[in-house]
């Protein structure tokens, strides 16, 4: 019989490094989304035109070839970025371009009477936007964001291909130094499966607590 | 390093090649991902409680799992248990199944949409229940999903460069024989990229056009 517990503490630190991707890249990917999402709606032309060929470009290829065009092509052009950085990099870029069309769609949907009331109280733009829109423009957005979390969580496994010690990385190398394919392969998906249901359950709760004191001001 | 247009020329036909087996997975999978999704919509209004939630708590499994996962795990455990696969089909279940559990919402929804004058109308007319779902609920539930579902099989296409985890010999794969064998990047990255941009724009367009045709679900 295989001495599993060792292969469980390897399977625990690619879990440790999912975990550390999917933070890192959800926080790069919802800078990302505000600025392309705010930018789509800006006055300007070039900063609208910059924001819709980043998303178009970004929703257009597939998250695995941005990764590899990260870690194999900008080696050539001068830009080194270790695994990490480059696993990063893409998962952020590529969930941000998703996330942008959310806070667009959510800035949006927030009803006329509300910009005219800000002009009627003489609200900056930056002022009303900041004050009036986005706190209710956050709520509509946040179950999205949730997907798009778990999307991003999912994406991850990808980065196993650019030799990044995630959970499905050591997975394969379980597999490969034990020959046994059910048991790693089955202890990922839950693993995955659990880290899913945090991101929901957490998205969830969020939810409540932001819609707190909002009751029978939204429809 | 610099762009070499006859290097480009030289290793068309192999891209080519792989760009056939990257449409035909994404076809097959189309397929199967529109049987799966619509036998997870049936099963989910099933009056038997065992298997509505038996076959939803599996569909939200696989909608929380990386795909890539899903397909080591039918790539190398089913081997285990007698269950041998060719690459390219354990690939196209791999997508069905996956995007499966995508598309059973938007039946779900399509379903939801119809009115429920309908559903009595055929009570009254005393249809039973596979006339009511062939000749009533059927017919108009459908028509508005297709920009939704064409919209999953569009995901779908920029996800199958997975498969050249599990050795299937589609676009990516090839891309990245020839960048090995010349040991240049550059090329065959880039217009791997290139090539799902340019589709991806074009099924936009095909989108928009089956929206118009079709109308949107209302949510």
């Amino acid at each position: 019989m295989t001495q599993w517990s060792g292969y469980f503490g390897l399977i625990l630190q690619g879990a440790l490094v999912t975990i550390e991707l999917t933070l890192m890249g959800s926080v790069l990917a919802l800078i990302m989304a505000f600025l392309a999402g705010l930018g789509r709606l800006s006055r300007f032309f070039a900063v609208r035109a910059l924001a819709t060929a980043y998303i178009e470009f970004f929703r257009g290829t597939s998250i695995f070839v941005q990764l590899f065009w990260a870690y194999f092509v900008l080696p050539f052009i001068g830009i080194s970025l270790t695994p990490l950085q480059a696993g990063v990099l893409a998962l952020g870029l590529n969930v941000g371009a998703y996330g942008a069309e959310v806070v667009r769609g959510a800035i949006q949907s927030i009803g006329r009477e509300q910009y005219e009331a800000c002009i009627a109280v003489n609200l900056g733009r930056w002022q009303s936007m900041r004050h009036v829109i986005l706190p209710q423009a956050l709520l509509v957005m946040l179950p999205t964001f949730g997907n798009n979390a778990i999307e991003l969580l999912k994406a991850t496994a990808v980065v196993s291909l650019i030799s990044l010690t995630d959970l499905t990385f050591q997975a394969q190398v379980v597999r490969s130094q034990t020959g046994n394919t059910m048991v790693p392969f089955t202890t990922i998906l839950v693993i995955y499966f659990g880290l899913a249901l945090i991101i929901s359950w957490g998205v969830r709760s969020l939810e409540r607590r932001m819609a707190r004191g909002l009751d029978g001001v939204r429809v | 390093m610099e762009w070499d247009w006859n290097f480009v020329w030289e290793i068309m036909p192999t891209l080519i090649q792989g760009v056939k087996i990257t449409i035909l997975a994404t076809l097959l999978g189309s397929v199967l991902a529109a049987i799966v999704g619509l036998a997870i919509a049936l099963a989910r209004r099933s009056p038997n409680k065992g298997l509505s939630r038996t076959v939803g708590f599996l569909a939200e499994f696989i909608r929380g799992t990386p795909l890539l996962v899903q397909l080591y795990f039918i790539f190398y455990v089913l081997p285990d248990i007698g269950i041998l696969l060719p690459p390219l089909v354990a690939g196209v279940i791999g997508l069905g199944l996956h995007y499966g559990t995508y598309t059973a919402e938007v039946y779900r929804a399509g379903i939801d949409n119809v009115p429920r004058g309908q559903w009595e109308a055929a009570k009254a007319c005393n249809l039973n229940a596979r006339q009511t779902w062939t000749h009533i609920i059927m017919p108009q539930a459908i028509p508005p999903m297709i920009p939704a579902l064409a919209n999953y099989f569009i995901a779908m296409f920029k996800e199958t460069p997975l498969l050249s985890a599990i050795t299937v010999l589609e676009l990516m794969n090839q891309a990245k024989s020839v960048a090995n064998t010349y040991y240049r990047y550059v090329e065959p990255m880039t217009l791997v990229g290139a090539f799902f941009l340019v589709i991806s724009l074009f099924s936009v367009v095909l989108l928009r056009w089956l929206e118009r045709r079709y109308g949107r679900i209302e949510k």
